[in-house]
């Protein structure tokens, strides 16, 4: 009885210190006292403060969380297909992933950056690079859809992409793999690499009302891999800066052979004055084949045009606009703090992190301050272009994001730590631990002009023990720290799709006002658009059979057709007449050897089934829409080729008249108003 | 004796709690969710609440004027509008088929009632007595179709035309 009444004053004092304590100030003190769990939560019903787009990596899509909470709001497909919502199944979408080499349903995206003015998020777009097969996309933010797709030419392993210029002037795509280009000869023996393969650069102008990209001009360079890359921004806008290896030029193991020399480069490029060149006619059109993609919200559908031509320049007949400054041990992350004035490089095998300054680049270019060529090259005294190195920061420098204080964080791969260092002096503030081996890093605008500096997310390569075992393959997952304080400190882990490469973290404020909820039905220009259900209708050209479709909660019309043959191909024109959002319909029919459709509201999707056995296939919705979805369903007859049912099709017909079954086709009657007979 | 003490502790510490969570939501969430509002307005019955117009129901059409001949064109374009976004579910005769059909509906409801309606389903079926009486009859809730104002207008013509004002 004591010990009761004991217990009950405990939970009154606990109840009172809660309360009082919730009733502190928020201020930053409070926030670095207060718990882990209570920073990273985001309560039931409630919205999280940035969206946070990561590379799905081999997943070939882009995934969105929400930060601080690091829930999974959605997964956009972008170089692979989605059967889940019938991404490069459907037929207006399988063009998106068409390439020179046909339909590549699948790449690796690595990278992401989001689109800026004046060097500051603007909420507009983001694009990503498909590493493998050398694309970029572009993600319109107002639908979250993929709205283009671009092939880049003269290219293998478009790594060093898609980071842009201050004001989404240009989208940048360097190889990975130099190789002999597209239009030379490319059956030579490998070991010729010295002499036959090349590296390009891919400067794409980015159209600025309607985003529309087109390659502007491609650089060529001596055979190295390009790395990273950004650019210049504020005093340095005009300038961009890529890390490259490889300079051993090594065409094997070069794990060792590419490890050779004590330095590799950072290239640094003045497009402005590339641009002059280009202009004075000094670029040469060359016969390429490459495909370009669009995506459209009105006609709902995609187009893919290739594309022959493309303009090149040499970066021989590029003087006083490309020089080399040397960069310890095979450099991978190339960044460029908020001020433009310093550019960090990150040697992967390197035990510091050497900061260039760009006021001492271009003096040093002005003094021609050089150290001999690389391969025609201008090479800046390290020295000369050097402000300072951070010394022994840790083990495996990869990536640098910024916090718009004057920190600067870097990601160490080798001793698996993020550490914080001041960039005037170079000094290390702190250092906390990743589990396990971070690669890049994201701090919301942290490789623009206006980092927001409250949170910083790595993407860790490795996961082990951190969640509940799964078997041999784990989920790879992303930690996320609290950056408002002096300290660092860790508030989330959570796990992530594919493998997360670079992402991009922007205030939910300026693109959750823009994002669309429904496509107005009476703005449909899809050539398959049925306008309203009395428009349904079946028709047949040669073995192909055309279905208009209807969806509406919760019956698809026409649900009974008949009259389709083996030999057939069975194309559904599904449109959804809804305009509420969140109202999709989904469609999926049995034996289709493809996917399912999710169609929006007001928009228009095709299914193409071959029908595979004689009989009656049922479809129905797949997204539960109502209490009447399990109702939303339909059936279709599939007699033997050369059959003579006619085509039919109907809704709401019940039960026809008790005619001979196989006779077929006189119970359904085409057309007209539904007649429902419940 | 004893549980007062708790109780008191309780809701003392949900007061401070209070003053302390408002400040903390407008600097955390950057907008609360639409779950929440429409959720705690869904709980009110309509029929307890003698403020509720059950004449006119809920929405932005408070009065509006309609004159004894009908406006031809903009029937037609109502017609348009109906085969598109509403024939789905409803046929012009009184046979109700997802919904009800919709002869006589100008004589059933007052032209605001009507309006708003189609213009803020959502929220009617939440409120109004008589959508949720065709509710329970129809069990699916009228989507909203995102009508402009002057699409809902022409319905509303095409519906009189279809009642046989000429």
């Amino acid at each position: 009885m004591k010990k009761n009444k004991a217990t009950q004053w405990a939970i009154a004092v606990l109840c009172l210190a809660a309360g009082i304590q919730s009733c502190k100030p928020k201020n930053a003190g409070s926030a670095v006292s207060s718990d882990a769990a209570q920073r990273a939560y985001v309560a039931p019903g409630k919205y999280d403060e940035f969206y946070n787009f990561v590379s799905g990596g081999f997943s070939g899509q882009m995934s969105v969380y929400g930060l601080p909470s690091g829930r999974l709001l959605r997964v956009i497909p972008v170089f692979s297909q989605d059967p889940q919502e019938g991404y490069g199944y459907s037929e207006e979408t399988k063009d998106m992933l068409t390439t020179s080499h046909g339909f590549v349903p699948w790449d690796d995206l690595h990278h992401i950056e989001a689109s800026q003015t004046n060097g500051e998020l603007d909420g507009r777009w983001t694009f990503a690079n498909g590493n493998n097969t050398p694309r970029l996309a572009r993600i319109d933010l107002k639908t979250f859809k993929t709205a283009e797709i671009l092939e880049i030419p003269n290219s293998a392993g478009n790594h060093s992409s898609p980071f842009i210029t201050e004001n989404t002037e240009y989208v940048i795509a360097g190889t990975r793999f130099s190789v002999p280009l597209d239009n030379s000869n490319g059956d030579v023996p490998i070991n010729t690499y010295k002499k036959n393969f090349k590296g390009t650069l891919s400067f794409i102008k980015v159209d600025p009302a309607d985003g529309n990209m087109s390659i502007a001009f491609q650089i060529k360079t001596p055979g190295v891999d390009f790395d990273l890359s950004h650019a210049g921004k504020g005093p340095s806008h005009g300038w961009f800066f890529f890390s490259c290896y490889n300079s051993e030029q090594a065409n094997t193991l070069l794990e060792v052979n590419a490890s050779q020399r004590d330095k590799d480069y950072i290239m640094a490029v003045n497009w402005k004055k590339v641009e002059e060149y280009i202009k004075q006619g000094k670029g040469k059109k060359e016969a390429v084949r490459y495909a370009h993609n669009k995506y459209s919200d009105v006609t709902h559908s995609a187009t893919s045009t290739i594309e022959t031509s493309v303009t090149t320049i040499d970066v021989k007949d590029l003087a006083d606009a490309v020089y080399m400054i040397p960069c310890p041990k095979s450099p991978h992350g190339c960044d460029v703090d908020p001020s433009g004035e310093y550019i960090v490089g990150s040697g992967k095998l390197a035990a510091l992190i050497p900061v260039f300054s760009y006021t001492k680049m271009l003096k040093a270019i002005q003094d021609k301050t050089f150290d001999g060529d690389y391969d025609g090259i201008p090479v800046i005294k390290y020295e000369a272009a050097l402000y300072g190195e951070v010394k022994k920061p840790g083990l495996g420098p990869l990536h640098t994001e910024f916090d718009g204080k004057g920190n600067a964080y870097t990601t160490f791969f080798i001793s698996s730590e993020v550490v914080k260092w001041n960039i005037k002096d170079l000094k290390v503030l702190d250092r906390i631990p990743t589990y396990y081996s971070p690669g890049h890093l994201s701090i919301p605008g942290g490789d623009s002009r206006k980092p927001f500096g409250k949170y910083m997310v790595a993407y860790n390569k490795i996961t082990k023990d951190r969640f509940l075992p799964t078997g041999p393959e784990l989920a790879q997952s992303a930690q996320l720290f609290d950056i408002s304080g002096d300290k660092m400190q860790l508030i989330l882990d959570f796990p992530t799709i594919g493998e997360p490469h670079y992402a991009q973290s922007i205030p939910a404020s300026i693109i959750s006002k823009n994002s669309q909820k429904i496509f107005n039905i009476d703005q449909n220009k899809s050539k398959y658009v049925t306008m309203g259900q009395n428009a349904a209708k079946v028709e047949r050209q040669g073995n192909q059979v055309h279905v208009y479709m209807t969806a509406i909660r919760s019956h698809l019309a026409p649900d009974n057709i008949e009259g389709i043959r083996m030999g057939d191909e069975v194309y559904f024109h599904v449109t959804n007449l809804e305009q509420d959002w969140d109202v999709p319909h989904g469609f999926a029919v049995k034996g289709a050897n493809n996917a399912e459709l999710i169609v929006m509201p007001g928009e228009t999707q095709t299914l193409k089934w071959i029908p595979t056995k004689v009989g009656i296939s049922p479809f129905y919705c797949t997204d539960f829409c109502s209490a009447l979805h399990q109702e939303m369903q339909g059936y279709a007859r599939v007699s033997p080729a050369g059959s003579n049912v006619p085509l039919s099709f109907s809704i709401g017909t019940n039960n026809g008249p008790g005619v001979n079954p196989s006779s077929g086709g006189d119970s359904a009657t085409g057309g007209g108003a539904p007649k429902a007979k419940r | 004796m004893k549980i007062p003490i708790v109780i008191a502790a309780i809701a003392f510490s949900f007061f401070l709690y209070a003053c302390g969570g408002a400040a903390s939501d407008k600097k955390s969430a950057t907008e609360s969710s639409k779950e929440e509002t429409s959720s705690s307005s869904g709980s009110v019955n309509a029929t307890d609440n003698p403020s509720y117009d059950a004449e006119r129901g809920k929405g932005k059409f408070t009065t509006v004027d309609i004159p004894a001949k009908l406006d031809a064109a903009m029937a037609a374009n109502g017609q348009k509008v109906f085969d598109v976004k509403c024939s789905s579910c409803h046929k012009i005769t009184d046979e109700k088929l997802v919904g009800p059909g919709w002869k006589g509906v100008t004589q059933r409801h007052k032209p605001e009632w009507i309006l708003n309606f189609i213009t803020n389903p959502d929220e009617m079926i939440d409120k109004d007595p008589k959508a949720q009486a065709m509710l329970e009859l129809c069990m699916v809730r009228m989507p909203n179709q995102n009508l402009t104002d002057v699409d809902a207008r022409a319905l509303y013509e095409f519906m009189r035309k279809n009642d046989g004002v000429k």
